[in-house]
């Protein structure tokens, strides 16, 4: 019924594009109705993972209604035309299979884990919801109790969360990256059925989605089930350009001191606006990610971890974070937990003479060679978790990347050379474009905190059903 | 005690999958080292997990916290190399390994190429053999430990655990964290360290498997060269705990707007003849995934919490059946209330055939899926062996599921769960407990 067009005809000019920097074969096509797909084989075990991933997310909602891209993903286990509320879940367990959703700033995404031969039921299901979405008001109301615990849960109860939620505001001065996935809690309060409505019709679209299948599958048969699933189904005519209010030029450093008497474990957080991979053009965000390896990836070897932990006892944890696959600016932060008699100006302090002896010394040859040799291995273990492999191009291609893209990935990686690590790092380190938080009890408070086991800040980048 | 998070303890409690395609080799070392070995060439790379029976479980009286800190402190430094030199090591040959502390076990996780096999396991021996505990090192991750126990005195979830655990095991290791205390983690020395390490790492205990690009020879020499010169025997291991809770609601006061509810009473050991047919009852009343009963009482139909479950938590020395869910304050009242009540009917009225029909339907499903990746089905082999099941047990497992008759769930529902013996401890500031107290 559907004619298939390859995507990869357009990039390769072949039907199959093969991950050269994976044994798992990929395979890519697209529907006629505009629904990308893409088949990840790994015949180890009889299993697949069946993902439908959107390409809206919480940056993508109107303003005053944050939250409802999270609030709809709950709303999609609520019944269709076809399905009762509650039934596709309890099809899915019927089948042995387990299943779930998550919301990020740019995308949702549902998945179900199922013995291979499953695959077509999961995608009937799938299309089923992805056009018919059927709601009432009492399960509106009730599942909006549901994400207002959720919200209590992972952050009214955690002051590391609340700290981040400010945090964010203040890095984004117009973006909506700067509103938090689950919501504003007085917003959360009064979303609608009409709101979830508006945005379900909008963007849950074949022309707006992604499908990854990963597992014990034949692209062949893949392209047949989803050719009869989803190929029916109308896109969405008018679909908006994705375009977001981007960020003015940033010209004024931000402070802020978020304080709770839950605070045991204080800590500081800096944050500077960063570049994302762009399609085509990831050299600079390879280079960021290198960085922040260099800096913060291992406790032992990398410069924050030797020089605060190591050669000073400043602090207990350092860390440093970037995560590039973003569809807008994106963040590079700066994460020092202090010592039990260092205070957060201290801690500062020293985190900015690392950095600043780090931008003069540059990168140590060997510490950048035993970077890329993990990168590459990570390659290889990736390859034993299917699911993982599928997240890495649902996610990719949600945020403005292609399948070209996400191939040369690791070979870019491999290309940025200690001078360009610095040269990033010179770069995004504008104290202009930075937020820098300090996490602590009130004076006199009991001393006390909270968080979590690990003092890892919360940087958080997404929700579950 | 109790670290591991339910979900975990469910994957402990139930070794398996049904007709999962695995084939496991048994392989003796010529040193005599018995190990699980499943072998997929198709990746270049081998996963290897080993398990010590004991854990933190073995700590001495007033060294709360020693085996703890021992275990995070295997790979900061060993034999020549500091611990930059070890980790700068490990990194070039992209090798991962994890060392964990649990009430029960150590576990090893590790992950190695092919072509850095060697190398990766002589780096790894000298982990577990030649550890040095430098002053530094022990200071340094002493810093990190203390960080992490004055954050959870401040965390609702870690106050509901150990305020349980302390309520539930008096003077037993279980009472209290594995972590220690400040002050007994303040007191610890390198000597210490040592000791702790010749008390847990001992051949005596040890649990292995393998998986991926190695073949059983190979295997066996491995394991001879990284295993052979622990110690032969390690500490006795400790006695059955004392179960001390009989039913009601503990509050425990702390100023935040969700109230964390934890609760339960005991259950049954891993080898009970009734496990099974336990964790089948389980799965209908407070498992995985939406479909439980809890799921459906408290989340789906009131909108009360985020998430609720239950899990048989079958601990060396102690058994329970324990739930968690989180609730806003004023809510709590209603929320203890709804649990108690299907605590109730689930022990008077027993499942449906229908319940049951559906629990096996899932759980005999999900069975095969579970052995998809070599990490994945290691982590499974080497929790049956400690479970003391045998390699049939993945082709067996379903067809035990699939003969659970109602009858039997029913006889097991009434046995076990027991609402005059339901114990929550609830922290956070709750409304409306005292019609249920």
């Amino acid at each position: 019924m559907t004619r298939l067009i390859a995507l990869a005809a357009f990039v390769a000019g072949s039907f199959t594009a093969t991950l050269s920097a994976s044994a798992a074969e990929t395979t890519t096509f697209t529907l006629d109705n505009g629904l990308e797909v893409v088949v990840l084989e790994d015949h180890r075990a009889p299993v697949v993972v069946n993902m439908v991933w959107y390409r809206a997310g919480a940056a993508d909602e109107p303003p005053g209604a944050s939250g409802i891209a999270h609030y709809l993903e709950h709303l999609l286990f609520k019944g269709t035309d076809d399905l009762e509320p509650g039934e596709f879940s309890e099809v899915v367990a019927a089948n042995g299979g387990t299943d779930n959703a998550f919301t990020s700033q740019d995308t949702t995404a549902y998945f179900q884990r199922v013995a291979a031969d499953r695959l077509g039921l999961m995608m009937e299901m799938e299309a089923d919801r992805m056009r018919d979405l059927q709601l009432d008001g009492r399960d509106i109301a009730t599942e909006r109790q549901v994400i207002l615990e959720e919200r209590n849960m992972r952050v009214e109860n955690d002051p590391g969360s609340l700290f981040s939620e400010q945090r964010n505001a203040a890095q984004y001065l117009n973006h909506p990256y700067g509103t938090p996935i689950i919501g504003w809690k007085h917003e959360m309060e009064s979303l609608t059925l009409d709101d979830a409505l508006g945005f379900y019709r909008t963007y849950y679209a074949p022309n707006n989605a992604v499908l990854v299948v990963a597992g014990d599958v034949e692209p062949d048969n893949v392209r047949a089930l989803a050719e009869e699933h989803f190929g029916p189904l109308e896109p969405t005519e008018d679909l908006p350009e994705r375009a977001r209010p981007q960020e003015p030029p940033q010209t004024a450093e931000r402070r802020l001191t978020y304080e709770d008497p839950r605070v045991a474990q204080p800590y500081v957080i800096r944050s500077y606006l960063a570049p994302e991979r762009d399609s085509g053009e990831q050299e600079r965000a390879a280079a960021l990610t290198l960085l922040a390896e260099v800096l913060g990836g291992s406790s032992q070897t990398s410069v924050l971890g030797r020089g605060l932990q190591f050669d000073k006892d400043i602090a207990v944890y350092t860390s440093a974070y970037y995560n590039g696959t973003q569809y807008d600016d994106t963040t590079f932060g700066l994460v020092v937990v202090p010592s039990q008699d260092v205070s957060l100006q201290e801690a500062e302090d020293a985190l900015d003479a690392e950095i600043a002896a780090f931008l003069e010394d540059g990168v140590d040859p060997e510490q950048l060679e035993r970077i890329k040799q993990q990168l590459k291995a990570s390659l290889i273990y990736e390859e034993d978790s299917v699911q993982s492999l599928a997240n890495r191009y649902g996610r990719a291609l949600t945020s403005g990347l292609t399948i070209e893209d996400v191939e040369a990935w690791p070979d870019v990686l491999q290309s940025v050379t200690g001078e360009d690590i610095v040269a990033a790092a010179r770069d995004v380190f504008d104290r202009d474009r930075s937020v820098t938080g300090w996490l602590k009890a009130p004076e006199g408070g009991t001393p006390a905190p909270e968080t979590a086991a690990q003092p890892a800040p919360s940087i958080a980048p997404e929700v579950t059903q | 005690m109790i670290r591991i998070a339910l979900a975990a303890c469910l994957a402990l409690a139930t070794a398996l999958p049904a007709r999962a395609e695995t084939e496991v080799q048994q392989v003796t070392s010529p040193g005599g080292i018995d190990a699980w070995l499943v072998e997929e060439h198709s990746i270049p790379f081998v996963a290897l997990e080993l398990r010590f029976r004991g854990g933190s479980a073995l700590d001495p009286e007033g060294k709360r916290g020693a085996v703890n800190l021992m275990t995070a402190t295997l790979e900061e430094g060993a034999a020549d190399m500091d611990a930059q030199a070890f980790a700068a090591a490990r990194e070039a040959l992209a090798a991962r390994f994890s060392f964990d502390a649990h009430d029960d076990a150590i576990s090893v996780s590790t992950r190695f190429l092919t072509e850095n096999r060697d190398k990766s396991v002589e780096l790894l021996r000298k982990a577990l053999v030649e550890p040095r505990f430098d002053e530094e090192a022990v200071e340094r991750v002493r810093g990190q430990v203390l960080s992490n126990i004055r954050s959870e005195q401040t965390d609702p979830n870690a106050i509901a655990r150990d305020t349980w655990d302390k309520l539930a095991f008096g003077d037993h290791p279980y009472a209290t964290d594995s972590s220690g205390t400040v002050d007994s983690v303040t007191g610890l020395t390198s000597d210490d360290m040592r000791t702790a390490h010749d008390a847990v790492l001992a051949r005596d205990r040890i649990y292995v498997s393998a998986v991926g690009d190695i073949t059983p020879d190979e295997l066996g020499t491995l394991l001879d060269n990284l295993l052979g010169d622990l110690p032969e025997e390690g500490a006795p291991l400790p006695d059955e705990a004392e179960y001390g809770l009989d039913g009601g609601v503990e509050v425990v006061d702390f100023d935040t707007p969700q109230s964390v509810i934890r609760f339960g009473h005991e259950g049954l050991k891993r080898d009970d003849p009734d496990f099974l047919t336990a964790y089948v009852v389980n799965q209908i009343f407070g498992g995985s995934g939406f479909e439980s009963r809890l799921m459906e009482e408290v989340r789906v139909e009131r909108g009360l919490t985020y998430g609720i479950g239950t899990a048989l938590a079958p601990y060396e020395f102690a058994e329970l059946v324990l739930g968690q869910s989180a609730t806003a304050n004023a809510r709590a009242g209603e929320t203890v209330e709804v649990i108690r009540e299907e605590w109730r009917r689930l022990s008077e009225e027993g499942v449906t055939q229908d319940e049951l029909d559906a629990a096996k339907k899932y759980l005999t499903g999900a069975y095969p899926l579970r052995f998809d990746g070599n990490a994945r089905i290691a982590d499974i082999l080497v929790g049956m062996q400690m479970d003391d099941l045998s390699p049939d047990y993945i082709e067996n497992r379903n067809d035990m599921v699939e003969a659970i008759t109602l009858d039997e769930a029913n006889r097991v529902a009434r046995e076990l769960y027991d609402p005059e013996a339901l114990q929550f401890v609830v922290v956070g500031q709750p409304e409306g407990l005292d019609a249920v107290n």
